[in-house]
């Protein structure tokens, strides 16, 4: 899998990364798992009437990526989420942030960690029904002590950012559910944190709204790099904003990869039916699909390794010639036939889709 | 599939057992009764063997008094401070020096008072409130009321700061510590808000003495508990989300919870708040009989000499104030929050200054005019003859009929009632009850039932015990059997329900006291007005409830019924009904405890029963009678609530599991 991935992206270092993490929920769930050795199957948790939120977890998220968690509900997302934040204490396992064992981190590095270094957006807003959309961005810096006039500048500054001029002195319940959210995205980018959690920040809002938070997002992140760790249990939304997607299956993770390997790569039957209905179009490139260079490549219309099947679909289908397919150096790698993307474009590709 | 006939087979047969362990006890229950001479130990509670808590209680308040004199003494004079200045400001005048050389400063005049009362009324609510504080207040003045209702409206004003903030912090311990919350709290706060009034009093009087001082600390402590269960709530309430964002911004614990946490479930505090300023008023009323003063004590004194113009008056005032009050801080609970975008001094307490400006203008204004201190009394009109001539024109016209009403029904109903529970052996519902408890949540409960009703029975007030559970019963079903129907109704029409809900609002905001007024006017003293009184006070849970139970059957169920042909009686009876059930029962619940705090103070109209016994305790300050009856009135309850609650569980859950 990893032959597949972008070079830049290897060479990133790891901002947070977890080893064979377990939440398990229940009656003494960590003698429980110290007895059994840190590894349990369902059917014994089922027996100890214990719940695995989250099982035998291992990732690494790397600096500036958008890393999205995919999974059905109850399937341990937000657990995951929360065990990589320490709202929440895993029952065993390793937790690294920035290269420094955040489990060993006393309550006081804790709070200093979230205050400075990480940011969270919540499912249903959780904004303070009491404080004004200025204050509520305000507030991550007022319990830092920041003085008022400078919070209230750098407030005023997320609110530009997230196109909420003229409304600062709303209520969160005068907003609608698409404002809302951009004033808790606002607020959590207010301290400038390296890491930004988000669980289903979108779930709540309607699908043209959801659309447009996506664009948004995509938008702040072109300008903000941050190390994003993205909650959904859209497939669809996943694919839009992902560079790599972690698919977790009742607490396991069962595979992680860039949305291109799971569609064309996916490990187990379960994953295939999530791409099923992906339109391969948009997330296949031309690398993927490209045959073998020949000596009259050379000749050809060009086309880069990395654009999507979609962006020159009507072009090579116009032309009904071959295109060659040209990597990052200039090189010619291989060449896609118009067939190729015909085949893909009708869903007979691997005879998979529809 | 087998897995589940098997469960359910085997709840159906410890529903089984559940019957017949419930049936054999009735059964002894018989038994004794049919043989109350060879089992008379077991049918009247042998006088031998009674356990003399009264003698411990009143020995150890003997002893707190004899040895923490230096307590209560200087606690009372801690709290004498605010509330004499409180007394002077709002209705005493502040006096200064004696004899040749005194002089006074003149309290807040009544004018500055009221127009703060409408300002408040219309930042609130606007105008249709600060109508209603104004016309209140005013009412206050012109009805030469003025005096009592400030010194009443003083004590509340002392009082209310007190209980929230101490319900608060007891609020966000219950909720920090879920341990001490189950262990001490709740149970704590359950035996307070069923201890009836009465009993506050009594080691109040004892320990303080009769001054406005006792009637303080006796509200502070009614009043509390409200608050308490309000925080809790209101904290265990806020969003998981709302937690997690505040660890996230990285809060300290202090922070999380004043900045995020108090904030958050301030909704739910407000409705606390209103519930206390509630309970202070009726309890400052009750207190009258322990010195509070104001206007409770205009009503009692006009209750004993049986000066029925006087007593409505002064009752009427009550129900002004509790009006106003409860209104006001409804409207208080429910405003959302406004920007203040103004900037300085001005721009955020432009209202503040405002409203200190009037007070303090007007109450300048009246050393110079005097009528603005005191209305003079020429301007102020009585209501008293009116009220008394009403009542006598309906004695002279309707003597004969409402008097053998209320003969019949007494001979009829509530005497040969009143025997038959008399009679009931302790030893047969001791039984009865604990099988009950055990079939409806196990041992626990059946453990907590029989050693509430073995209390009863070993204090020696058995007997009574039985009279005050005879009265509340025929008076809670009698309140049901009114109350369920027009909540009924209600539910089905919008426009009765349009009608009926300010009448029960009002309802419930009238303190406990004003209830008896009208009926003791008509009915004279005796069980019969205790019932009507205590009706009145307790139909009102029994209405909203039902009410609110049928109309929250979700639409889904009310159209499956439809589409699978029901008749309009059919949905009601098979659908809505059972699924209104609960909340139903829930009602009943709270009507059965309302009932109960009525019908002990009741025993001002004379009845027989443990209320008589408390009330006996307090003119005697006797702390150990008093306390003793007084707990056992709260058990009363607490079996009753106890009993209802896990009969609902029982249903609900297996409602969910249907
Ligand atoms: N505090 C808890 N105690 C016990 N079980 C829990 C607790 N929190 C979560 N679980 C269980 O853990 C599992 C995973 O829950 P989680 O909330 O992480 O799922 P999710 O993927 O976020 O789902 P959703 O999309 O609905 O938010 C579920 O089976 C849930 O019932
Ligand atoms: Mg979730």
């Amino acid at each position: 899998m990893n032959t597949k991935m972008p070079d830049a992206e290897i060479q990133r270092p790891v901002k947070l990364s977890c080893r064979n993490l377990w939440k398990v929920f229940g009656a003494n769930a960590a003698e429980f798992m110290r007895a059994h050795g840190g590894e349990a199957t369902t059917a014994e948790l089922d027996e100890a009437s214990l719940v695995g939120a989250v099982r035998n977890t291992t990732l690494e998220i790397r600096e500036g990526e958008i890393f999205i968690v995919m999974g059905l509900s109850g399937s341990g997302k937000s657990t995951l989420v929360r065990c990589l934040s320490r709202l929440i204490e895993p029952t065993t396992g390793e937790l690294t942030f920035n290269g420094k064992d955040l489990l060993k981190a006393s309550e006081a590095e804790l709070i200093d960690i979230r205050r400075h270094k990480m940011g969270m957006v919540f499912q249903h807003f959780a904004l303070l029904p009491h404080l004004t959309v200025l204050e509520n961005v305000a507030f991550p810096l007022s319990i830092q002590g920041i003085g008022k006039a400078e919070r209230e500048a750098r407030a005023h500054k997320m609110i530009d950012l997230v196109s909420l001029n003229g409304r600062e002195h709303h209520f969160p319940s005068e907003l609608s559910g698409g404002q809302q959210q951009r004033v808790g995205i606002a607020r959590s980018l207010a301290v400038e944190p390296e890491i930004w959690f988000l669980d289903e920040p979108f779930s709540a809002l309607d699908p043209l709204i959801r659309r447009e938070m996506q664009t948004e997002l995509m938008r702040l992140q072109s300008v903000l790099k941050k190390t994003v760790v993205f909650i959904t249990h859209d497939f669809d939304e996943a694919i839009r904003l992902a560079d790599r997607i972690a698919i977790m299956k009742d607490g396991e993770i069962i595979q992680i990869g860039t949305p291109e390997d799971l569609v064309s790569n996916p490990a187990t039957d379960y994953v295939a039916e999530f791409t099923a209905d992906v339109n391969r179009a948009k997330v296949l490139s031309a690398r993927t699909l490209m045959g073998a260079p020949t000596n009259k490549s050379n000749g050809l219309e060009k086309v880069a390794a990395k654009a999507k099947i979609a962006s020159f679909a009507a072009a090579i289908v116009d032309s009904s010639k071959p295109f060659a397919v040209i990597g990052d150096d200039g090189e010619v790698m291989g060449e896609i036939s118009p067939g190729t993307v015909i085949d893909l474009l009708s869903g007979k590709e691997r005879g998979a889709g529809r | 599939m087998s897995d589940i006939a098997l469960s359910t087979g085997r709840v159906h047969g410890a529903n089984r057992t559940g019957q017949l362990v419930v049936a054999g006890m009735i059964a002894i229950t018989a038994v004794i009764l049919l043989f109350p001479d060879a089992l008379s130990a077991l049918a009247k509670y042998p006088d031998g063997l009674v356990v003399p808590f009264k003698d411990w209680v009143g020995a150890f308040m003997a002893w707190l008094k004899a040895n923490f004199t230096w307590l209560t003494r200087s606690l009372a004079a801690a709290i004498d401070v605010p509330l004499r200045f409180a007394f002077s400001l709002l209705a005493k005048g502040f006096k200064f020096g004696n004899g040749e050389t005194a002089w006074t400063l003149p309290r807040l005049s009544w004018l500055g008072v009221t127009a703060v009362m409408v300002w408040l009324g219309f930042n609130f609510g606007g105008l249709r409130l600060a109508v209603l504080c104004g016309l209140g207040f005013l009412a206050l003045v012109f009805f030469n009321v003025w005096d009592n209702s400030m010194l009443t409206l003083a004590l509340i004003a002392i009082c209310v700061p007190f209980c929230i903030v101490t319900g608060l912090f007891l609020g966000i311990w219950g909720h920090l510590s879920p341990r001490a919350n189950r262990w001490f709290i709740a149970p704590s706060l359950d035996l307070m808000q069923t201890m009836p009034t009465f009993a506050y009093l009594i080691p109040m009087l004892l320990l303080f003495g009769a001054s406005p001082v006792s009637a303080l600390l006796a509200t502070g402590l009614f009043a509390t508990p409200p608050m308490v269960r309000a925080t809790i709530l209101g904290l265990n309430k806020v969003p998981q989300e709302i937690k997690d964002f505040a660890d996230m911004a990285g809060c300290t614990k202090s922070q999380k919870l004043w900045r995020v946490l108090v904030p958050s479930a301030k909704p739910s505090l407000m409705i606390g708040v209103n519930q206390v300023i509630m309970l202070a008023l009726n309890m400052v009323i009750i207190s009258s009989m322990i010195g509070a003063g104001g206007l409770g004590y205009d009503v009692l004194l006009a209750l004993r000499a049986l000066k029925i113009g006087q007593a409505m008056e002064a009752g009427l005032a009550i129900v002004i104030m509790a009006v106003v009050l409860d209104r006001l801080s409804q409207a208080m609970a429910h405003k959302r929050p406004e920007a203040v975008i103004a900037a300085g001094f001005w721009g955020r307490h432009s209202n503040t200054v405002l409203a200190i400006g009037m007070l303090l203008g007007s109450t300048v204004l009246s050393i110079a005019f005097p009528a603005m201190n005191k209305l003079p009394d020429s301007l102020t009109f009585t209501t008293a003859p009116y009220w008394k001539a009403g009542v006598d024109w309906i004695t002279i016209n309707f003597f004969d009929t409402i008097e053998t009403m209320r003969v019949f029904v007494l001979l009829n109903f509530l005497n040969p009632l009143r025997a038959s529970f008399e009679a009931l052996p302790w030893f047969g519902i001791l039984l009865v009850l604990t099988a009950v408890g055990w079939r409806l949540g196990g041992w626990g409960l059946a453990l907590v039932i029989a050693v509430l009703t073995g209390f009863c029975a070993t204090t020696g007030l058995w007997v009574p015990a039985m009279q005050t559970l005879y009265l509340c019963g025929v008076s809670a079903l009698v309140a049901s059997a009114l109350g369920i129907p027009i909540g009924l109704w209600c539910s089905r029409s919008d426009r009765v329900s349009a009608i009926v809900t300010p009448i029960i609002d009002t309802l419930q905001t009238i303190p406990s006291f004003c209830f008896i007024i009208p009926v003791v006017m008509l009915f004279r003293v005796g069980d019969v007005t205790a019932m009507i009184a205590t009706v009145a006070f307790s139909i009102v849970p029994a209405v909203r409830y039902t009410n609110h139970g049928i109309r929250q059957v979700p639409h889904q169920l009310i159209e499956a019924g439809i589409v699978s042909g029901c008749t309009k009686w059919q949905l009601f009876r098979r659908v809505q009904l059972p699924v209104a059930m609960p909340e139903i029962m829930l009602g009943i619940n709270q009507t059965i405890l309302l009932s109960l705090s009525m019908i002990i103070i009741c025993a001002m109209v004379g009845t027989r029963d443990l209320g008589q016994e408390v009330f006996k305790a307090l003119s005697k300050a006797d702390a150990g009678r008093g306390i003793v009856a007084g707990l056992v009135i709260a058990f009363i309850g607490i079996i009753a609530d106890r009993l209802i609650t896990a009969w609902v569980n029982r249903m609900r859950e297996r409602r969910g599991t249907a």
